[in-house]
């Protein structure tokens, strides 16, 4: 490995193939991130990893190391740029993080810690959103759905299945699932497909699991969002 | 249904990448897609029943709930609100006793608001099951009333009401040629492949659709890795040549027109393109709105197939290359080249991540260049004249001549074509334009110019343009331009990312609170920082221009915004009142106590 990238004034080697994002993440930099995860296919979305790449925003997961590139990633303006998307993922959907079961093991929430986020800043939206509880194991809350499609592609790409889309337009996107009735005890999704734990907020939940893990010792109650994802993300790009 | 949609999916070879082809016929036959139709399709096309759901729910002009029989949208585009569309289609929904957005009760008609159907030359404009509407006023509404309650077919209706002008103003370099069929393929293949490519880079034409980039440089992009301009060689690998017909910015008509009367040339040069980078099959995007064209274009194809101008070794040229024309549904994204070919796959046009860029993975993944109808116009006669011929014309940076769509507050809207350089006091002494406030220069993802700026330039070095140019005299509202195209904006986002997403329609909420009377101090920082975030952060060039309208009116007339707040600190974000009509309704109640006033 002789090539390498700058993030924040740091040397980070890279491979060819790689986007800064495996890069920095192999290299235990944290880049604020949502709707990627390294088990499968970058979709860019939610935005919050945008870093500075020769002065233009990329965003991380998506985008190619290459030599030459010097980044900036934490920066008070990216940061405080992050809180404010983080802050529109909070108003558009309805998000009541202390009724909430994924309190303290919800990524939203946790990244919303990590960036200082203490209000929701924009207005809300209130949109009517559903509960599809049909299913015996699983359930999803729409209220809590951000659109990142980890759930889609972790049901096409680890469980060889197709249980998730996300359709419509603009705002008005949502979650839907594969079954005639649209239901999702219809589709067939089991409690032990990844795509039924992946969702990084509380919008696909496993029924009677929620307070098994007592509030003070959930995943994000003593430790930040950055030193967590890089130890889960950092050991699966090595695999 | 079910031997319908069977035969359906045969004609189209049961290719999933023909799904917005199959829906339409469906959405044409039943004013909806049933629910059936999905189960069906998702089996016999082998594709799973959410990606037909998703299309259907991304695309406007196609629903899961019926329309009427006669599905009558009509444009909102500015232009239309400058001859006073709102009236008119309030006119329209009491004659024909059908509410905005809804189905008349006996399942016959439906009503609703479009985005720009690129007939800003004659607003007020609409659609009727997808065909253009034009000249729209109260006595042509009442024949349509009528047509529409005695079910006459649409071809019985007047066809003057269907009637589209092409409105060539100004023709210059690009718009006075009348070339022969055949002469830009000959002369490319008399000249040589690669000397025409030199040609075209030595025209230094650059893309007609906005972005601006070198055309010719696109082409050996798309044929990197192997000879270019070998057709042999290039054989070997797939490769595609996309027209984008997609003109969604509001205020563009251009294609339209070229499409109308330059047809022959367009195609000439998509098959110039196709030789140049090795292609042999070529499309041609669309816009549903264009539905009114499909049949001539569709014709004009069979004659240049019919004379070898197209098909296997065009003019025994040793070359295969065939074009398809595909309609688009209703959707602005889809003029984005990414989420053009997301959309020719039969799928939700949502822009794809780059890179890698579509000259290496387009189409199925193969090379593909997609250029802008004028662009092709433009190769197909440099291919004949020269690139001097061209590069004579325009600035250092910008070659040639544009052709402008113009429309709104002028005495001639229709086509103008101004080599580079030219000022927009020349455009607008042109086009009878007089106590001018100011000019939409690039549609509402270009740049709002006021009075002061005249002097300016069209140019990419100045003010880029895909054609939109809407002028607004001194008796219009600066801040009712900048509400409609917020509004635009949120009804085109397609949602993939959180900054335009969700940025647009708070964009639209913060617009609507200042315009409506509700802002107060902070509101304007609060707008500013809110257009810069969905400009640095947006995944495309829909989210990076949404902001544009604010950002640049903002910039020149911050005082317009100032007067709207209220002078103090905090001001509800709505009206207090109105929001308790429910509570009203439902309580039986409308005395003085039951409403409430505004603290002022």
């Amino acid at each position: 490995m002789n090539k390498s990238i700058v993030i924040d004034g740091k040397n980070i080697p890279f491979e060819d193939g790689q986007t800064i994002m495996q890069a920095a993440t192999a290299a235990g930099v944290y880049i604020p991130h949502l709707c990627h995860n390294p088990k499968f296919t970058p979709h860019g979305s939610c935005k919050l990893c945008t870093v500075k790449v020769n002065g233009r925003n990329c965003s991380a997961c998506t985008f190619p190391a290459a030599e030459g590139q010097t980044i900036t990633n934490i920066t008070q303006e990216l940061n405080d740029d992050r809180e404010k998307i983080t802050q529109m993922l909070f108003v558009e959907g309805n998000h009541f993080c202390p009724s909430c079961e994924k309190t303290g093991n919800c990524n939203l929430q946790a990244v919303a810690y990590h960036l200082g986020m203490t209000d929701n800043h924009f207005p809300h939206f209130f949109e009517n959103r559903e509960v599809d509880a049909s299913h015996p194991d699983v359930m999803i809350d729409h209220n809590r759905c951000i659109f990142c499609t980890l759930c889609v592609r972790a049901s096409q790409q680890e469980d060889g299945k197709n249980v998730f889309s996300i359709s419509g337009r603009g705002i008005e996107k949502r979650l839907v699932v594969n079954s005639e009735s649209g239901l999702l005890k219809d589709s067939d999704l089991d409690v032990n497909d990844c795509a039924a734990h992946i969702c990084p907020t509380g919008a696909i939940l496993i029924k009677r699991t929620g307070y098994k893990v007592p509030i003070g010792q959930r995943i994000y109650d003593h430790s930040h969002i950055d030193t967590i994802t890089l130890a889960a993300e950092g050991a699966s790009h090595d695999e | 249904m079910q031997q319908f949609i069977r035969q359906l999916a045969q004609e189209n070879d049961f290719q999933s990448t023909r799904l917005l082809k199959i829906l339409r016929a469906v959405q044409a036959r039943y004013f909806h897609i049933p629910k059936a139709a999905i189960e069906q399709l998702a089996l016999i096309l082998s594709i799973p029943r959410t990606q037909i759901q998703n299309v259907i729910e991304f695309y406007s002009f196609f629903h899961l709930e019926p329309r009427g029989k006669y599905d009558i949208l009509i444009s909102s585009s500015i232009t239309d609100l400058m001859v006073g569309q709102e009236e008119l289609i309030n006119y329209f929904s009491e004659k024909l006793g059908v509410k905005i957005g809804e189905v008349r009760a006996d399942g016959v008609v439906s009503l609703n608001n479009t985005s720009c159907t690129g007939m800003c030359d004659q607003s007020l404009a609409g659609l009727v099951n997808g065909y253009a509407l034009t000249n729209l006023t109260k006595s042509r509404i009442d024949e349509i009333v009528e047509n529409v309650n005695k079910q006459l077919p649409l071809e019985q209706w007047s066809s003057d009401l269907f009637t589209v002008a092409d409105n060539i103003i100004k023709p210059d370099l690009l718009l006075n040629q009348k070339p022969t069929q055949g002469e830009a393929i000959n002369a490319t293949f008399a000249r040589g492949l690669k000397e025409t490519l030199d040609e075209v880079e030595k025209s230094g034409l650059r893309g007609r659709g906005g972005a601006g980039y070198t055309t010719a440089w696109k082409w050996k992009f798309c044929s990197e890795d192997e000879g270019i301009c070998d057709i042999e060689a290039q054989r070997q690998k797939q490769r595609y040549i996309i027209c984008n017909a997609d003109e969604g910015e509001p205020g563009t008509f251009k294609d339209r027109v070229l499409l109308n009367s330059y047809a022959d040339s367009v195609f000439e040069g998509m098959t110039v393109a196709a030789a140049i980078i090795g292609a042999t099959q070529g499309f041609i995007y669309l816009r549903g709105e264009y539905l009114h064209l499909y049949e001539k274009l569709e014709a004009i194809l069979a004659v240049r197939r019919n004379a070898n101008l197209l098909g296997k070794n065009i003019l025994q040229h040793g070359f295969d290359f065939d074009i398809e024309i595909c309609l688009g549904a209703g959707a602005y994204i889809c003029g984005e080249e990414s989420a053009l070919i997301e959309s020719l796959e039969g799928k939700a046009g949502i822009p794809r991540n780059r890179p890698p860029y579509p000259v290496t993975s387009g189409y199925l993944g193969k090379p593909t260049s997609v250029n802008n109808v004028e662009t092709f116009l433009a190769a197909a006669n440099i291919a004949i004249h020269g690139g001097d011929w061209f590069a004579n014309l325009g600035t250092a940076k910008s070659k040639g001549t544009k052709v402008l769509s113009i429309s709104g507050d002028c005495a001639k809207a229709g086509i103008y074509e101004y080599p580079f350089g030219t000022t927009i006091q020349t455009v607008l002494d042109d086009c009878g334009a007089t106590d001018v406030l100011g000019v939409q220069v690039g549609g509402p993802s270009g740049t709002f110019i006021s009075n002061d700026e005249f002097e300016r330039k069209l140019a990419f070095e100045d003010l880029a343009t895909g054609g939109s140019f809407i002028v607004f005299n001194n008796s219009r509202s600066i801040l009712d331009v900048v509400h409609n195209f917020s509004h635009f904006f949120a009804h085109e986002s397609c949602g993939f990312c959180t900054p335009c997403r969700v940025g647009t329609s708070l964009l639209k909420k913060q617009v609507d609170k200042i315009v409506e009377g509700h802002g107060s101090a902070g509101d304007i920082v609060a707008l500013e920082e809110l257009c810069q975030l969905i400009k640095n952060y947006s995944h495309c060039g829909l989210g990076q221009t949404a902001a544009n309208p604010v950002l640049t009116t903002l910039e020149r007339y911050p005082e317009l915004y100032q007067n709207m707040l209220k002078k103090i600190s905090y001001e509800p974000g709505f009206d207090l009142d109105k929001s308790l009509e429910t509570a009203r309704r439902m309580a039986h109640r409308d005395d003085a106590a039951a409403h409430l006033a505004q603290v002022e």
